[in-house]
């Protein structure tokens, strides 16, 4: 896992705003198959989910975990991702919405 | 071909207003916290309007008043409120060009779309359900000769419909009209991507509809949809979107104990069997044409046939004819009805889809046609515009497994039935599946086979109000569509009356 500098700087601003945060992957439809941040602890992983990381950023105190459900890392797991941003506008109830920026994951082949 | 003039122009049919408010209690009302935000059209990227950035105090208002007007519309009489879902109908049909246009406008999609199948569709959708309330009937059940249990159906009361952007207008209309002809009011959160269009439809019908029994709050999710999906009065909660949210709401449904309904998308397979190659006729080219179906609004649909198993015998032939196929398929301008690709309906939109057809190049996939942005040009170079792409691959590939909501479709082949069945079956969610074969035996196993809620057969995105449509696996909970949706917004009362004058015997 990874992330861009700009997806820090906004880890930053959002942190300042709500406070320690968390990231779960999501599939699906419509805004699926993006990265969505939530307050940590808002979003209840559970038995059917994978920890992926935790996201060291500078000026953030404690790591930003990364969740994904079990049955899709299982089709992701070959991949390395990176949490980007984009200029956007929706994202279920992810928190960087009214930013007008939405979070999106890129991918490249593990090696 | 025709090009309609955009909203607001000269000759336009339809214009914008340059604000909307919420439309609580029958009335537009400004934003508690005052915030608006703009919206724009993915057509040009041009903003054209702004709407309300509503919060937990516009959500909490427009629960107050769907509460209010509750217990009335709920006593309405089926055949009270199936005049006025008819009355609804009418109106739109009557003002279906600008409707149509409106919707071009908000989602990107082409109006030669929105004019034969979105707004058509909503239409019929209204009438359906005014004709199902009044047909439905409760129980009556005979236990013993003095002993009667009766079973009515009623309104839950106050439900909360989070609805997606890729058909604003037809999704809202499949939430909203069984749960108004079921007696429930109405608390609807449109998409922020598409927030517009839904006022237009409002501004139309807003008369014909007592104060309160329809409200709608716009804003963003977490600022709007959160209190909605949370909110201790509301009775029930539908969504259409993504798995995690989808889990949330689940939570959220979970603190108030209230049932949810959930279409959370798919990977769709599209099964082309050897037979249907056996001769170039008309179901030869029905076939072509459904396959590519994928291409259809963009590829923004949960049942998106964005998987297509062809048998190997057939391979090589069928795939060239399909490319060709594809290829004719016209981009453009979304209001000429001549365009059949319009825009994607959002920039990250964009942008997630080039992020697949990377990955899909770099899992090795091969491009057959397509795999890029394209800039129109003109005005339209600020919009969000995809070629229709194919990539031929594996089905472990991510392309393969992941609901990508572009005009990308992965291809692969089989060699027999059981291959079909197990690569169809391999995949997260089960919403739609298309199965193409000259043979009834093979039509029939395979659409009883493939775990998915709707197979359509010799057929694909047909959507009539009279089909149950829903997910197996991850692709959701409930169903939409069908006389069975009414199940999804009503309460059982069981009366259990005994007509006897005697004592049990217990005391």
């Amino acid at each position: 896992m990874g992330f861009t500098e700009g997806a820090a700087e906004l880890l930053r601003r959002l942190t300042a705003q709500y406070g320690p945060l968390m990231f779960h992957q999501s599939g699906g439809c419509c805004d699926g198959s993006s990265p969505m941040c939530y307050p940590a602890g808002e979003f209840r992983t559970g038995n059917s989910d994978v920890h992926l990381a935790d996201l060291t950023v500078d000026g953030i105190d404690r790591p930003i975990p990364v969740w994904m459900s079990t049955a899709q890392f299982e089709y992701w797991k070959h991949t390395h991702l990176t949490i980007d941003v984009v200029p956007g506008r929706g994202s279920g109830f992810s928190l960087e919405a009214p930013e007008g920026v939405r979070f999106l994951i890129r991918s490249r082949l593990l090696t | 071909m025709t090009r309609y003039a955009v909203p607001g122009e000269p000759g336009s049919v339809v214009s914008y207003r340059p604000r909307y408010d919420h439309f609580i209690g029958g009335e537009y009302v400004p934003p508690a916290g005052g915030g608006y935000f703009e919206n724009p059209s993915p057509v040009t990227g041009q903003v054209f309007t702004e709407i309300a950035r509503g919060t937990a105090a516009d959500v909490d208002r427009a629960v107050t008043a769907a509460e209010g007007a509750a217990a009335a519309w709920g006593r309405t009489s089926p055949a009270e409120r199936a005049r006025v879902l008819n009355a609804v109908a009418d109106r739109i049909e009557r003002n279906l060009e600008a409707v149509a246009v409106a919707e071009t406008w908000d989602n990107g999609k082409p109006v030669r779309e929105t004019l034969a199948a979105d707004i058509p569709l909503a239409v019929d959708h209204f009438r359906y359900f005014a004709g199902a309330i009044r047909a439905q009937e409760g129980g009556i059940s005979e236990l013993d000769a003095d002993t009667v249990a009766y079973h009515f159906h009623e309104p839950l009361g106050v439900v909360g419909q989070i609805i997606p952007w890729n058909f604003p207008i037809l999704m809202a209309t499949w939430k909203l009209a069984p749960a108004l002809a079921a007696g429930n009011t109405v608390v609807l959160k449109p998409a922020e991507q598409t927030p517009a269009s839904i006022h237009v439809l409002i501004d139309l019908i807003a008369d014909l509809l007592p104060p309160g029994v329809l409200n709608v709050v716009n804003g963003f999710g977490v600022e709007a949809g959160k209190p909605l999906a949370q909110h201790p009065r509301i009775r029930k909660v539908a969504f259409t979107g993504e798995t995690t949210t989808g889990r949330l709401i689940m939570q959220y449904a979970s603190e108030n104990i209230v049932p949810v309904t959930l279409e959370l998308g798919g990977k769709s397979p599209n099964v082309f069997f050897a037979d249907v190659a056996d001769a170039r006729d008309a179901f030869y080219d029905k076939a072509q044409e459904g396959f590519a179906m994928f291409a259809l609004n963009q590829g923004e649909v949960c049942t998106c046939p964005s998987r297509a198993l062809i048998q190997s015998s057939i391979y090589p032939d069928f795939m060239a004819d399909a490319v060709a196929r594809v290829e004719k398929i016209e981009q453009g301008h979304p209001l000429d009805t001549g365009t059949m690709i319009g825009a994607q309906a959002s920039n990250d939109q964009l942008e997630k889809i080039l992020s697949y057809i990377d990955i899909g190049r770099q899992e090795g996939a091969t491009v057959l046609t397509g795999g890029e942005r394209v800039d129109p040009g003109g005005e339209l170079s600020g919009g969000y515009y995809v070629s229709p792409t194919i990539f031929e691959g594996h089905n472990k590939m991510r392309i393969f497994q992941e609901e990508i909501f572009g005009p990308v479709l992965a291809v692969t082949r089989f060699d027999d039935y059981a291959d079909a069945i197990k690569i169809a079956n391999d995949t997260l969610y089960g919403l739609g599946a298309g199965v193409w074969t000259r043979d009834g035996n093979t039509a029939y196993r395979a659409g009883r086979e493939i775990q998915a809620g709707r197979v359509w057969t010799n057929c694909y995105h047909v959507y009539p109000a009279h089909a149950a449509f829903g997910g197996y696996k991850q692709s959701g909970i409930g169903r939409e569509n069908h006389k069975m949706m009414l199940d999804h917004y009503q309460q059982t009362k069981n009366l259990l009356v005994s007509y006897s004058p005697n004592a049990q015997g217990f005391f």
